[in-house]
């Protein structure tokens, strides 16, 4: 595509260009989108040279694009390839597979089930029928896996960009903001705070520069919604930014991203550059007055940057504390002056507001939280990946239709929502219907919208106390409550799962949570003792456990375990050969036995055995 | 901190990153950072105390801004850096059991370096490929649904 990158110098203009972009694609028979981000892990690049070759070889590279984008969302079966305008999906491929692909899909037009998508048994062709897609609502995510993000032309074939042109060159910023207000969108990042108020605070600040920050230091573990969004679409964040920024008046724009998110950085610098080329981005966009233009600044690694006065200040070259709010950032944030940030998902929704109005949006959702939301969904489920779906679906239905439940048919415990800031929500509560409200009602939070998925196999004191291990090493040392208070806790859980605790500690445990949400500085302190104060609200009967029995049915509180061998030992030896410290001992074809003082209890020789000759 | 320490260290590098980013202030102290840390591996003394001299930022707030964020490092690395995810993910399928392989066959512990400089092992909040769990970075390489016992294998291709 070999496009002139003139700039476009109206909204007028840019209609025409997008036209014209389309007709040029048009002359493709088909294309062969092949997922280059998280599958790139998984040999991507090696199936997308296999086909650049046979499509060659073929003569077909005329009639069928190659198109590497972004995530296609069934992380689970990667690497996926998808292929238009037949729909069918095909997973796990391999470079071997490529000729039959094309013989088969490409010539044909026919199906390959060898390939197939399977969920719930059956092996399903069209990506739109496979539950996973059928039950989900991509609209942030619609761009994802169908463009090449590294192509801005694939961007405005979509119409990416037209929202931005309409803000810029059409509208108010008034009205923008009513409009967003309206529509009712609510911060993604995870508080939920109303959009368009944020946006209005910050226009309604006097001052002659006002500056606007993407949050993009996705830190909570088991997120990577937003890294999805920025590989797959950066110039719908970018376009989303645009808006903003002429709603509240800032010519200066953040992106703050972190530094582990490497493809995520690449693809925005590339989107930005292209951007600018195209006159979407820098002085006087689309003709119209207005200026604008975004720097791309990568984190340093530290969870507590997530929290918008510490980024302010890491941006501004400090140590990424918080301070006490007011002033907010929107009074005073970036050099002191009025700042507004926004999560990544949160910008990239605002450009479907623009494009399809208000009332379009908030049919979308329940009554107080508007629109769809992405999920992270990882854990003990079968169908890995993203998942975007309207406020108000229940979490049944995302585990178990669109992820296809639980692995190894063991059965379902809970679901940790929220990250670090979250809690555990039980199987009572599968159909529940999940927004802002109803999460937190359940003692979680939608926070950035991790969902790792946790079977009978998980303690969930074991759980608990990996949260607070790592709130506690994110805390920034500030303020006392978090610094001091999440140690204590995990004191205390580190007593409970080795079993010298006793119930009195609980209480002690649920007081001090209670002490450190109320007293400290930040969100990060604020939320850390809710892992553990919703595990003891839903399980602490499995708290109890550990203290009065002694033992971990989950297995997996080590101080609390002990590994034999029994009779049914063959004595062929695996146990003896995986043992990382050499404790089992034992005749070929003769009863091993384990030394219970050298045995550091990591259970490899319960996993290895495949007479099940090891009692836990 | 005193100035022989500077000879056995080049700091034109240093130089050069503090000119070319242009009417550097304070806030570009990160930036700058990293940037040094991509020439020289890490950040050496007399390097900080150049720049402290270059850009006018005073040498304990660098050294502030060092110590808080986890991405920078004092000490020099290893050819290879290792990082083991133990996000949420990865711990329910067994993270910590691929980092306690990890530190038996290296014998080193977490943000240690082995002694003859091959590897640095780090363990991370999460690197955003919860579908791979549990998951094994080695410099850019990702190794997803990793067990204990592959661990060998694994390290045993980088020299």
């Amino acid at each position: 595509m070999n496009m002139s990158t003139m700039t476009i110098k109206s909204f007028d203009q840019l209609q025409a260009r997008i036209k014209q972009i389309r007709q040029t694609q048009e002359q493709f028979d088909g294309r062969i989108l092949i997922c280059m981000t998280g599958c790139r892990a998984l040999g991507a690049a090696e199936v997308a040279k296999a086909f650049r070759e046979k499509l060659a070889e073929a003569s077909l590279e005329k009639k069928f694009a190659v198109v590497e984008t972004g995530c296609i969302g069934l992380c689970a079966f990667a690497p996926l390839v998808l292929i238009e305008p037949y729909e069918y999906l095909y997973g796990r491929v391999k470079p071997e597979n490529i000729a039959e692909i094309i013989d088969v899909t490409v010539n044909r037009g026919e199906y390959l089930e060898s390939l197939g998508i399977t969920q719930d048994g059956r092996t399903i062709p069209k990506i739109g029928d496979i539950p996973f897609y059928k039950y989900q609502k991509r609209l942030v995510l619609e761009n994802c896996g169908r463009i090449d993000p590294r192509e801005i032309t694939d961007a405005l074939a979509t119409g990416t960009y037209t929202s931005a042109a309409k803000a810029v060159c059409q509208l108010q910023p008034e009205e923008i903001i009513d409009e967003v207000i309206a529509a009712g969108l609510r911060g993604r990042g995870g508080a939920g705070f109303g959009t368009g108020i944020k946006w209005k605070f910050c226009r309604k600040e006097p001052s002659d520069e006002k500056y606007l920050i993407c949050n993009a230091d996705e830190g909570d573990p088991g997120a990577f919604m937003d890294r999805a969004l920025l590989e797959g679409d950066s110039h719908r964040v970018i376009e989303g930014m645009i808006i903003a920024a002429r709603a509240i008046g800032a010519s200066r724009g953040f992106i703050y991203v972190r530094a582990e998110y490497p493809i995520a950085v690449e693809h925005i610098n590339i989107a930005l550059t292209q951007a600018r080329q195209f006159g979407l981005l820098g002085a006087n966009i689309l003709n119209s007055g207005f200026d604008f233009d975004i720097e791309v600044r990568t984190g340093a690694g530290a969870f507590v940057c997530g929290e918008e006065t510490a980024l302010i200040a890491s941006l501004e070259g400090k140590r990424g504390t918080p301070r006490t709010r007011p002033p907010f950032p929107a009074q005073s944030g970036y050099k002191q002056k009025p700042t507004n940030i926004n999560n990544v998902e949160t910008f990239a929704n605002v450009p479907l507001i623009i494009k399809n109005g208000a009332k379009w949006y908030s049919s979308i959702g329940t009554e107080k939280s508007k629109g769809t939301k992405i999920f992270a969904l990882a854990g003990k489920v079968n169908n890995t990946g993203l998942v975007e779906v309207p406020m108000g679906t229940t979490i049944r239905r995302i585990i178990f239709d669109i992820g296809g439940g639980i692995g190894k048919s063991r059965k379902f415990k809970a679901a940790q929502m929220g990250g670090p800031s979250g809690g555990c929500i039980p199987a009572g509560y599968l159909d529940n219907e999940i927004d802002y409200d109803s999460v937190q009602q359940i003692g979680a939070i939608m926070g950035s919208g991790g969902l790792i998925v946790m079977d009978e196999n998980t303690c969930m004191v074991d759980v608990a106390k990996y949260f607070l291990e790592f709130v506690q090493s994110e805390s920034c040392g500030k303020c006392t409550p978090c610094r001091v208070g999440t140690k204590k806790m995990l004191g205390i859980l580190e007593k409970i799962s080795c079993g010298d605790a006793d119930l009195e500690d609980l209480d002690v445990l649920g007081r001090l949570g209670e002490h450190i949400k109320k007293a400290s500085l930040c969100g990060l302190g604020q939320t850390a003792p809710n892992p553990v104060l919703s595990t003891l609200r839903h399980f602490r009967d499995e708290y109890e456990q550990h203290i009065k029995d002694k033992t971990c049915k989950a297995g997996v509180c080590r101080a609390l375990l002990s590994y034999e061998i029994t009779e049914v030992c063959t004595g062929c030896g695996a146990c003896k050969k995986v043992c990382l410290v050499s404790a089992v001992e034992g005749q070929p074809k003769a009863l091993h036995v384990i030394d219970q003082n050298e045995c550091i209890k990591c259970g490899m020789c319960f996993a290895t055995c495949k007479f099940h000759a090891i009692k836990r | 901190m005193a100035n022989p320490q500077t000879s056995g260290t080049d700091l034109s590098a240093a130089r050069q990153i503090c000119e070319s980013i242009a009417n550097s202030g304070p806030e570009d102290l990160i930036p700058i950072l990293q940037k040094i840390q991509d020439c020289y591996g890490y950040l050496p003394e007399p390097v900080l105390m150049e720049v402290s001299k270059l850009t006018g930022i005073p040498a304990s707030r660098i050294y502030g801004v060092a110590t808080f964020y986890e991405q920078f490092y004092l000490e020099p690395r290893g050819r290879h850096t290792i990082k083991c995810c133990r996000g949420t993910a990865c711990h329910v399928k067994g993270g910590s059991q691929i980092i306690n392989a990890i530190k038996n066959e290296l014998e080193i512990d977490q943000g240690q370096t082995t002694d003859d400089m091959k590897f640095t092992f780090e363990t991370v909040a999460c690197l955003g490929t919860c579908f791979l769990a549990p998951v094994v970075m080695v410099d850019n390489d990702y190794y997803g649904s990793v067990s204990a016992d592959k661990i060998k294998s694994i390290l045993g291709q980088y020299e």
